[in-house]
Order: structure tokens, then C-alpha cells, then sequence
């Protein structure tokens, strides 16, 4: 009856088979979110492109598409990252906002009344001091997070507030108008043919994507997210990268003010508020777990474009923007029913 | 706890000497018109967040109630315009309806999908507030055409005082129904077992479910309430401004939630009192209506309410630590 | 008629096709304090979920008083007075001791509202039954483990129990608490109510149970009066095998070598009070001692995690600073530590990534993780470990626990580690595992020359593979054990003694 203790046996509670092999279909069970929402996107593209072919698959559309999604697109990857640690961003579009107003208030202050005429010196300073902005509105959500340990929903709740309200202290209500010319190419230029905005979006979501997926940054990134106390006994430094993530989340939400001010030449404390669930739903869409642990960069760009083809399709069709609104919303909870079902599947 | 451990009493010595602090910059923050003013820009925010210290005690957040009470106000007035009828009480009973039904299905996603209720009230305000604009309207109802029984019911006060220059002021009689209603949370949390079961949810999901409470019910109970006294103060909002906009309550969740956080409620459930909200609610009213009196600019009232929130959560988070460490 | 309240016939239940339980028969009768033992894993929480309704048997019959119940619910189980009290204990922490109390009777009795009068009374008489005295207006999270223990043993009579089933009741308990949690239990037996212990610590149980029931990978292995059995043989029962002979003894060191850790004077403030330990090379220190003797602050202080320790801590002879993890880590200290899935392991993530996580530095190039090399690192430990998985990428949370122990520990090897600090290396390990785990351990001790400190309750694992065990009481070391010389019963008697 004794049990042997020679330690060939012991291993033998899984057994391990052979590590080649179904490489695809271990892509497909890895990455199932992201092969879903492909199947979504094309699914929303067939259908918009059936229903009125001679106005969604013009080439017009679609560019405008890649001048009006970068904005949202930043702001999902942003609020994505502070939901990699189980966290989230509530004052990205007060930190967008803040951005722009800051930089077109030194516009004004540079050339008052004429700041429209201003040069690339000024641009780019304009562009500096936003992205400061971001820098230390994202320091001051992750000193708030890592270090005095407030719950990120009610931080960035305050804080939001606080860039909103700095934004409309600036400005005392109406939108700053008159940004240099250099600027709204930020928002309104092609570079060899494609959206300035887009470039900037794809470039940055490749940069965001690389960090994420190959550093040593993104690696402890995920792991804190997972289990931030055994990311504590691993010897990882979680104040300090947790820190770090927020500080990243405000400079791409700053980007993302840029581009919003870029587009529409003008800056207000209030601009884009229907962004920020727009980003929620994104970046949930786009396989993130908001409690930590999981998400990419590609998913949630998939998720984005998928929802961009949608509204610019039901625009076409002339349904009311608000309608659009609704079928975000509804969007997102069906997507996460499907989820629901799918896992039950799996388990049961 | 002892007395003086409770958050309340920590809120109310705030509440106090921010009161004595607006009082001494300026008097006038004394004067009866000013107080009367205060107690009726309460009433409303103040409703709607009896009911999210509900869904916050059951460990919950609910940031649909504002597209609720929109949804419920304009459909309500909308529906009293078409028909013609001036009743008042079953208009009411309509949009408190309206909120709880919209609460249901917020129960129901949370419940069945198991997702956090940050993502699905945000779906399900997304939902509420595309619908309503999209498919009934989006043009506000003015005073002219609103139903003259509901601005007439708005403007019922208690209490009417005339000053000596012939103008009038009053104390509005919503403060009683706000009053009744904050009772009735209070009795309901305090002495029934559905109440307690918000509780006993909030601190330990699995625990509840496993001395027997109905779970499913508790759930019910908190967002379906939160979702018909968002409905109810939708309403009676639009009789007290005289007009309704579908639009209205933008951005309102952030001023209730961090109402209901400054009055000791926990975000992580559990705990939270009718008498800390009350307390929080007020506290975050009078320092957002007395900058003027403070003769300073309003554009700087969403400064000073952020400063509000992010600090009262820092001394809490550091209460806590210091609880443990 | 026998006198069983509650009996299992031939009891199986599958899950995803292993055996969790194997024909398992066991009667539980009135009024009697039984023992069920077995590690972690021999099927034990099986039967808990199984007697209260959670799990239905696959095959089998339950009978409560000589019937046969059809389908046993948690509703019917409750029904029937069995009362499970879990090891979190399932209180609110946030309500006051009278509630948790009363919510039971309540929710019996189907009650609409509360009355606070009553509620006090309620708990007053459940506390008085059991001849104790607790604040009643007191949150119970404000309560000491031990009076939270004793509110819900309060709770589970208060609704109506004739069986109490304690799964690891003693777990966090202090010696003195342990004796209060027995006079207790001997209280509700005057009442004819049966107590089931479910443990696999049996030493208290021994003084308390009448009879025994051993159960070991799915089956009841013995059962009979507690008179029948010694610790030695319950343990024999239990592991399935004798303690082996084979003591561990350092391998010889020159003594002119600095010890890898030498700590003189080192203190916590309220948990250590002035420790001196030597680790050297190849040694295989154990620490014993109650929860709360200071053991775990000790290693904690270590690795870095009480930056409010004083005394001093030398490294190969060099005075260590020891502020945060990362010196610790620099040091080559590693730290295994007690509770696995919450402070050891990220579930989700991959094997690879899991054993990496402390020394991603050492892969990395440049800016980025060189995946070549992490996969190669990876796998080498993989297969150096012998951890059964699929492949490096496999989600962590897949594998057994004894398989997640080593990628746990091969975390810390790769991070060049000279001092393995491990805090119960084999809890909920099975037993095959278990054995593996000690060889690895015994590797790297003899063949790479770490220093381990291996704290654990588990007497004849310390006795077996430490070439001496340290006793722990209130912050000290009150006791040495030269390896070879300790024995089973030296060792009880002088843990028995620690009051």
C-alpha cells in the first residue's frame, strides 16, 4: 500500500505531451478575441458596404475615417494600459482638453489676436507644453495611484474634474480658436497621401504595441496586473511601474488632445466627453480585461476601426448620431454576453 | 465605532467649519434666502444619491442613473404634452417606474454577464441616452409647453417669507420629499433584512450567497432603486427649472458619486449611511453655490470639486492604510 | 437503528475524470467528535462539499438518521443541521459580532425586518451557550482570528445544528486559542452535537477526537477509535509511506568560508526580538514555531519586505542592506513564500513568463526581451525542473500544485540565488510532488551550494530533510535541533510546551 517516493513518478500528474504542433490553432485559442472582433469588423464592413455600396465604399469615407479615428483610437489604447493594472483613466479626455487649451492659450498669449499667423517655432513650443501637460497630469494619476494608494476609479474621478475645470478656468467657457497653421496640420494634413492623424496613430500604436509585447516594461506591465501581490514578492517594483503606466496614459491622451484641436482648429474644456465611454467600450471590445492582466494594442485598434466603419455606415444610412450612441452601448454589452457564453462554453 | 471615529461625524465637523470658514469671507452665506437656496439645490442631487449609496454599499457603482432620470423626466413630459393630461402624482409614479425597470436591466447585465458594473452602466447609459435622443427627440420642452401642473407642483413652498423691499422667498416643500425619502432609505438599510442584505453583499459576496441571503434579489433591489429615484428626481427636476431637456444631467454621476464617497461610503462596499450622504451631499453643494459668495469666479467650481474629491479619498486611503499597518 | 447521523455508502464523484472521490464510506454519529485527516488534495474538501449539498456523488448513497437522502442540496443539507464552518470562516467582517450572530435566525425564519433589541439578545444567548464574552457591537473585521472563529461556531448553533463540520479550524490559531477552540468544542458535545474536524494537522486532534478517519488520494485508507492510533502512524497513514532514513546532512564546508547569511541581533518591531542565525552553504536550516511566533516576520525582514527590521545582516561576509525586494534579490536572496496562488504565482500567465518574472533584466537586450533567449532559459528550467507542462507558454494556473511549487522555485534560480528561503515548500503539494520537491530542494543545497531556510509545520518533513531545525517562540529562538539527533516525539513535546 505504500506509495513509491522515487521521484521518476512524480511528474506524472500531467501527463506532457508533445510540444510541436497546432501552432494555428494555438494562435487562434491565444488570440480568439482578437480573431473574433476581425470576424465582427469584416462582418459590420460586408454588411454597411451590401446596404448602400455606392456611398460606404467610397474612397472618401474611408478617408475620412483615417482622419476621425486616431483621436478615439489614442484615447482607447490610453485608458487601456491604466486597465492593465486593473486600474482605469477616467480624466483622459480633462487631460486631452487640458492640453489643447493650454497650448492655444500661449498661442494667444504668443500673438494676441493673430495667432493663427503664428510660425512652426511657436507650433512646436505649442506642442511641447502639451505634451507636458499630459506628462504631469499622468505623474500627478499615478503619484495619486501608486504611491497614496486611492482607488484609481475615485482618483482620476477628482482629477478629472480638476483638468476640466483648469481647462474652463482658461478659457472662461467658449472654445480658443485660431491655432497656428502647423498645428491643425497635425489634425487636417496628408503626409504622402494618408492622414497626418493616422500616421501619428499608427506609429504611436506600434510604439505602444512593441513596449507592451517585447520589453521588459510591458512583461512587468502584465504580471502586475495579474497578481500585483505576488508581482510584490517576485521583487517587482509595482509603485514604480504602475506610476510609470499612468504617466503614458496622460501623454497619449495629451496626443490625443492635439489631434482633436489639430482637426477642429479650435480647443474647449468640454470637447469630446462622449469619448471617454467611447474609449471604455473600445478598449473592453478590444479583448482588455478591466481587471488587469490582459489586453493589446492590436485588439483594441481592430475594435476601434470596427466601431468607426459601424458609425461612418449608419451615418450613411442616415441614422441620428444619437442612434449611433445607442448602438455603441449595445455594442459593447453584447460583445460582452458573447464573452459570457463563449466561457461558459468552454468550462462546461 | 465610537462617535467620533464615524465618518459622518468626521463629515459633519468638515461640513461645520467649512460653514463657519464660507460664513466669516462672507455673512450673507447666513442670510435665510441663501440657506433656503442651498437646502433646495439639494434635493435633487440628493435623491439620486440615496440611491447610488445603495448600489455602493452592495460594493457596486452605477453611472447609468443620470441617462435614467433623463430618459424617465422626458418621456414622462413628453407623454403629458401628447396627451394633455395635468395630473401630477401618476406622472410621478411613471417615471419612477420608468428608473426602475431601466435599474432591472442593470441588474440583469451585472447579474448574467458577471461584469464589472462600471463597463455596464456605462453601456446602459450609452444605450439609455442614444435611444431617448435618437428615436423620441431631442428638442427641449419649454416652459410654454410644459404641463403647467408640474411647474405649479415644483414651485409649492413650506415656508414664505416676504422681505421688506416686497421681493418673496420660500423654502421649497421638495425638501420634505427629499427628507421623506432619505428617511425611508435610512429605515429600509437600517431595519429590514433586504437592507442588511445590501450590506452583508458588499462586504463578502460569497458569504451572503452562502448563509442563504437571495443574492440575485439583493442585486435587484439596489440597482432597481437607484434606478427609480433617479426616475423620480428626473421629474421633479424638470418641474422645479420649468422645462425639460433630454440632454439634462450631463456629467451628473460625477457630482453624485463623489457626494456619496465624501459622505463615508466605501467604493469597495460594505459600508455607508444615509446620514453621511446627506452630510456629503450638502457639503458638496454649498462649496460648489458658495464661490460667488466667496467672490470667486465659478469657472473654478469644477476645480475646487475635483481638489474636494481627490483629497477627502487621499485621507481616507491613508486612514485605511494606517488602519492595517 | 445504529447512531449514525450522517453516513456515506460507497461514496465516487468525478471531476474532468480524475478520482476526487473513491468509494469513500464514512458515518459520522450523534454527538461524537470525529477526525477526518488527510493532506492536501486526499480528498477531504470533497467530502465537506459533498455533505453539504455543494457537490452530488456520482455513485453512492448519503443517509442522514439511517435514511436515505435522494438529492442532497445545500438547502436539505442546512435543513438537516449540518453546519459547515469554512476556513475563511464566511463572516461580515463589516457588520457588528450581534449581526453575523442573528442573521442566521432571520433569514430562517424568513424575516422581513430587523430588531436590534433582539438581535442583541439572539447573540447574547449564542455566545452564553458557548460560556463566552464578546463585544456585540464590535465589526468583527476589529476581532482577533481566534474570537472570529468562536462567532461563527456561535452562528452555526444558531441554526439549529447537530453536526459542525471545522474544515482546518486551527490553522491560524495560537496554542492558547487552539485549547480554548477545544474546550469549546467539548461544550457543544455536552449539547449532543457532533463535531467533524477536518484537518491534516492531527496533533491536536488527537486530545479531542473519539474516533478517526484517514483518508489518502480519493479513499478512506483506516478509520477506528482514536486509541488505535499514534502520530506515527497517522502520518503513516496519511503520506502513504514511513519517514525514509535518509536525515539529511550538510556536505562539508571549510570553515573559513564567510557564511552565506550570518544575522546577529535582528529584530521586527512587535514579532522578532532579537534573532541570531547562521546559514551556510549547503545548509538546510528548518523553523518551526506557532502562526504568530514570529517565523514569517523573520523571513519577511529578510527578503526585504520590513524595512523597519534592525539588527545586522551579513551576506558572504559583507554587511547587507535589506530595504526593499530588490535588495533582497541582489543580495541572492529568494523567497518561496506561504500562500502560493496569492503571493507566489500569476495564474493567467504563462509558465515562461512566470518563472521570468524576477530576472527579465538578464534577458533583456537593449530595450526589448530577447524571446530567443527567454524561450531557451525557459525551457532549460523546464526540463531541469522535470515540471510536466505542456509548453512554456501554457498558462500557469493549468499545471498541479506540486508542478507550480517548482516553477516557483526556478524563478528563483534563475535569478543566480544563493539563499532559498522557503515557507511551507510542500502545503497542498500531493504526495508524489511532495517527494520531488524535497530531492530538488536536498539538489540544490548539496550540488549548488545554497544556504535554504525551510520554515514549515510539518514535523517529520523539518526532522527529515534539515540538518538542524530552529523552534520559534514569541520573537526568539528558544530551541536548537541537531539534525539526526531530534526525533518525532522530542520535537512534539517541545512544541506541546510553547504556551
Amino acid at each position: 500500500m505504500a506509495l513509491k517516493t522515487t521521484p521518476t513518478d512524480a511528474p506524472a500528474t500531467t501527463p506532457a505531451p508533445p510540444k510541436t504542433g497546432g501552432d494555428l490553432r494555438r494562435f487562434f485559442n491565444q488570440h480568439d478575441n482578437i480573431v473574433q472582433l476581425v470576424a465582427i469588423t469584416a462582418l459590420v464592413f460586408v454588411v454597411m458596404a451590401a446596404l448602400s455600396p455606392d456611398k460606404f465604399l467610397r474612397y472618401y469615407n474611408f478617408e475620412s475615417i483615417s482622419f476621425i479615428f486616431p483621436e478615439l483610437g489614442l484615447l482607447s489604447i490610453a485608458i487601456m494600459l491604466a486597465m492593465l493594472t486593473g486600474g482605469i483613466d477616467l480624466s483622459i479626455v480633462g487631460v486631452a482638453n487640458l492640453a489643447a487649451v493650454l497650448a492655444g492659450t500661449l498661442f494667444h498669449h504668443l500673438a494676441p489676436g493673430a495667432s493663427a499667423g503664428l510660425g512652426l517655432g511657436s507650433a512646436l513650443l505649442g506642442i511641447g507644453l502639451a505634451l507636458v501637460v499630459g506628462l504631469v497630469a499622468g505623474a500627478l494619476n499615478g503619484f495619486l495611484i501608486a504611491r497614496l494608494k486611492i482607488t484609481p476609479i475615485l482618483a482620476t474621478l477628482g482629477t478629472s474634474q480638476v483638468f476640466t475645470g483648469l481647462a474652463l478656468v482658461l478659457t472662461g467657457g467658449p472654445a480658443l480658436v485660431g491655432f497656428p497653421a502647423s498645428w491643425t496640420f497635425i489634425g487636417n494634413g496628408k503626409l504622402f497621401g494618408v492622414a497626418f492623424p493616422f500616421i501619428l496613430f499608427a506609429v504611436l500604436a506600434a510604439a505602444i504595441g512593441f513596449v507592451l509585447s517585447r520589453t521588459a516594461f510591458g512583461t512587468r506591465l502584465m504580471l502586475i496586473g495579474t497578481n500585483a501581490k505576488a508581482a510584490v514578492f517576485a521583487g517587482l517594483d509595482t509603485d514604480r511601474i504602475v506610476f510609470q503606466s499612468y504617466v503614458l496614459t496622460g501623454l497619449l491622451a495629451s496626443i490625443a488632445g492635439l489631434i482633436l484641436s489639430g482637426r477642429t482648429n479650435a480647443a474647449k474644456s468640454d470637447y469630446g466627453n462622449s469619448y471617454l465611454l467611447q474609449a471604455v467600450l473600445v478598449a473592453v471590445l478590444g479583448g482588455t480585461n478591466p481587471a488587469g492582466g490582459r489586453g493589446s494594442v492590436l485588439g483594441v485598434s481592430i475594435a476601434v476601426l470596427a466601431l468607426m466603419l459601424l458609425s461612418s455606415g449608419f451615418q450613411i444610412l442616415r441614422f441620428s448620431n444619437f442612434l449611433i450612441d445607442f448602438i455603441w452601448g449595445g455594442f459593447l454589452l453584447l460583445v460582452i454576453a458573447i464573452n459570457v457564453a463563449r466561457n461558459r462554453k468552454r468550462l462546461g | 465605532m465610537s462617535l467620533l471615529r464615524r465618518p459622518e461625524t468626521i463629515v459633519a465637523l468638515v461640513l461645520l467649519a467649512a460653514m463657519l470658514g464660507i460664513g466669516f469671507v462672507n455673512p450673507a452665506f447666513w442670510s435665510l434666502d441663501n440657506q433656503f437656496g442651498l437646502l433646495k439645490s439639494n434635493v435633487i442631487t440628493g435623491i439620486m444619491a440615496l440611491g447610488v449609496l445603495l448600489v455602493m454599499i452592495s460594493g457596486g457603482i452605477d453611472v447609468s442613473f443620470p441617462a435614467f432620470a433623463a430618459a424617465a423626466m422626458y418621456l414622462t413630459v413628453h407623454g403629458m404634452v401628447q396627451t394633455g393630461y395635468t395630473g401630477v402624482a401618476i406622472p410621478f409614479v411613471v417615471a419612477t417606474l420608468i428608473g426602475l425597470a431601466l435599474g432591472a436591466f442593470n441588474a440583469f447585465c451585472i447579474r448574467a454577464f458577471r461584469m464589472i458594473p462600471l463597463i455596464v452602466t456605462l453601456g446602459t447609459a450609452s444605450v439609455v441616452r442614444g435611444l431617448l435622443l435618437g428615436l423620441v427627440g431631442t428638442s427641449v420642452i419649454n416652459i410654454n409647453k410644459m404641463p403647467p401642473q408640474l411647474i405649479e407642483f415644483g414651485r409649492t413652498d413650506m415656508i414664505d417669507i416676504t422681505h421688506t423691499d416686497g421681493t418673496r422667498f420660500g423654502l421649497t416643500a421638495m425638501i420634505l420629499v427629499y427628507g421623506a425619502l432619505a428617511l425611508g432609505v435610512h429605515l429600509v438599510l437600517r431595519y429590514t433584512m433586504i437592507g442588511r442584505s445590501l450590506y452583508a453583499y458588499g462586504g463578502s459576496p460569497e458569504s451572503a450567497s452562502r448563509v442563504g441571503f437571495d443574492t440575485r434579489k439583493t442585486l435587484l433591489f439596489a440597482y432597481c432603486t437607484a434606478g427609480a429615484l433617479a426616475g423620480f428626481a428626473g421629474l421633479l427636476h424638470a418641474s422645479l427649472i420649468w422645462l425639460a431637456n433630454p440632454r439634462d444631467f450631463v456629467g451628473f454621476e460625477l457630482d453624485v458619486i463623489a457626494a456619496v464617497v465624501l459622505g463615508g461610503a466605501s467604493i469597495f462596499g460594505g459600508r455607508g449611511s444615509v446620514v453621511g450622504t446627506l452630510l456629503g451631499v450638502f457639503l458638496l453643494i454649498m462649496i460648489k453655490n458658495s464661490l460667488i459668495l466667496m467672490h470667486i469666479d465659478t469657472t473654478w467650481q469644477q476645480v475646487v470639486v475635483g481638489a474636494i474629491i481627490v483629497c477627502s479619498t487621499a485621507l481616507t486611503a491613508w486612514r485605511d492604510r494606517k488602519r492595517v499597518g | 437503528m445504529t447512531d449514525g447521523l450522517i453516513e456515506l455508502r460507497h461514496v465516487g464523484k468525478r471531476f474532468a475524470g480524475i478520482r476526487a472521490l473513491d468509494d469513500v464510506s464514512l458515518t459520522v454519529r450523534r454527538g461524537e467528535i470525529h477526525c477526518l485527516a488527510g493532506e492536501n488534495g486526499s480528498g477531504k474538501s470533497t467530502i465537506i462539499k459533498v455533505m453539504s449539498g455543494v457537490y452530488q456523488p456520482d455513485e453512492g448513497d448519503i443517509l442522514i438518521d439511517d435514511a436515505s437522502v435522494k438529492r442532497m442540496t445545500p438547502a436539505e443539507s442546512v435543513g438537516r443541521g449540518i453546519q459547515v464552518i469554512y476556513q475563511d470562516l464566511s463572516l461580515f467582517g463589516n457588520l457588528s459580532v450581534a449581526e453575523n450572530l442573528a442573521m442566521n435566525r432571520y433569514l430562517k425564519e424568513g424575516r422581513r425586518a430587523v430588531r436590534w433589541g433582539e438581535t442583541r439578545q439572539i447573540a447574547r444567548a449564542a455566545l452564553d451557550r458557548l460560556g463566552v464574552e464578546l463585544d456585540l457591537a464590535a465589526d468583527v473585521e476589529s476581532l482577533p482570528t481566534s474570537a472570529r472563529q468562536i462567532v461563527a461556531i456561535a452562528r452555526a448553533l444558531q441554526a439549529e445544528a447537530r453536526l459542525i463540520i471545522m474544515d482546518e479550524p486551527t490553522t491560524a490559531l495560537t496554542r492558547n486559542e487552539v485549547e480554548r477552540l477545544l474546550d469549546i468544542t467539548r461544550t457543544i458535545q455536552r449539547d449532543g452535537i457532533a463535531v467533524l474536524f477536518v484537518s491534516h494537522k492531527m496533533r491536536e486532534m488527537l486530545e479531542i477526537s473519539e474516533r478517526l478517519t484517514v483518508m489518502r488520494n480519493g479513499k478512506v485508507v483506516v478509520q477506528g477509535p482514536i486509541g488505535d492510533f499514534t502520530e506515527a502512524s497517522i502520518t503513516r497513514h496519511m503520506t502513504g509511506h514511513d519517514l525514509s532514513h535518509e536525515t539529511y546532512r550538510r556536505p562539508a564546508v571549510t570553515e573559513t568560508v564567510p557564511p552565506r547569511v550570518a544575522v546577529e541581533g535582528l529584530t521586527v518591531p512587535g514579532a522578532v526580538a532579537g534573532v541570531d542565525l547562521t546559514l551556510r552553504p549547503g545548509d538546510i536550516i528548518g523553523l518551526s514555531g506557532l502562526i504568530g511566533s514570529g517565523r514569517t516576520e523573520l523571513a519577511l525582514a529578510l527578503f526585504g519586505m520590513r524595512p523597519d527590521h534592525g539588527g545586522t545582516i551579513r551576506i558572504d561576509g559583507k554587511e547587507a542592506r535589506l530595504r526593499t525586494v530588490g535588495d533582497a534579490i541582489r543580495h541572492g536572496i529568494a523567497y518561496v513564500p506561504e500562500d502560493r496562488l496569492s503571493e507566489g504565482l500569476f495564474l493567467t500567465q504563462s509558465v515562461s513568463r512566470n518563472m521570468l518574472a524576477s530576472s527579465l533584466d538578464a534577458v533583456t537586450r537593449g530595450f526589448t526581451v530577447d524571446r530567443a533567449r527567454a524561450a531557451t532559459v525557459s525551457d532549460g528550467m523546464i526540463d531541469a525542473m522535470q515540471i510536466a507542462t505542456r509548453s512554456g507558454e501554457t498558462p500557469v494556473g493549468f499545471l498541479s500544485g506540486g508542478n507550480q511549487q517548482r516553477v516557483v522555485i526556478a524563478r528563483w534560480l534563475l535569478t543566480q540565488a544563493r539563499v532559498l528561503i522557503l515557507n511551507g515548500p510542500t502545503v497542498g503539494v500531493d504526495v508524489g510532488s511532495k517527494a520531488e520537491i524535497h530531492r530538488i530542494i536536498r539538489d540544490l543545497a548539496t550540488e549548488r551550494g545554497l544556504a535554504v531556510l525551510m520554515i514549515s509545520d510539518d514535523v517529520p518533513e523539518l526532522l527529515q530533510h534539515c540538518n538542524a531545525i530552529l523552534l520559534m517562540h514569541r520573537g526568539r529562538i528558544v530551541q536548537r535541533f541537531e539534525g539526526g539527533t531530534a526525533t518525532e516525539d522530542s520535537m512534539g513535546a517541545a512544541l506541546k510546551a510553547l504556551r
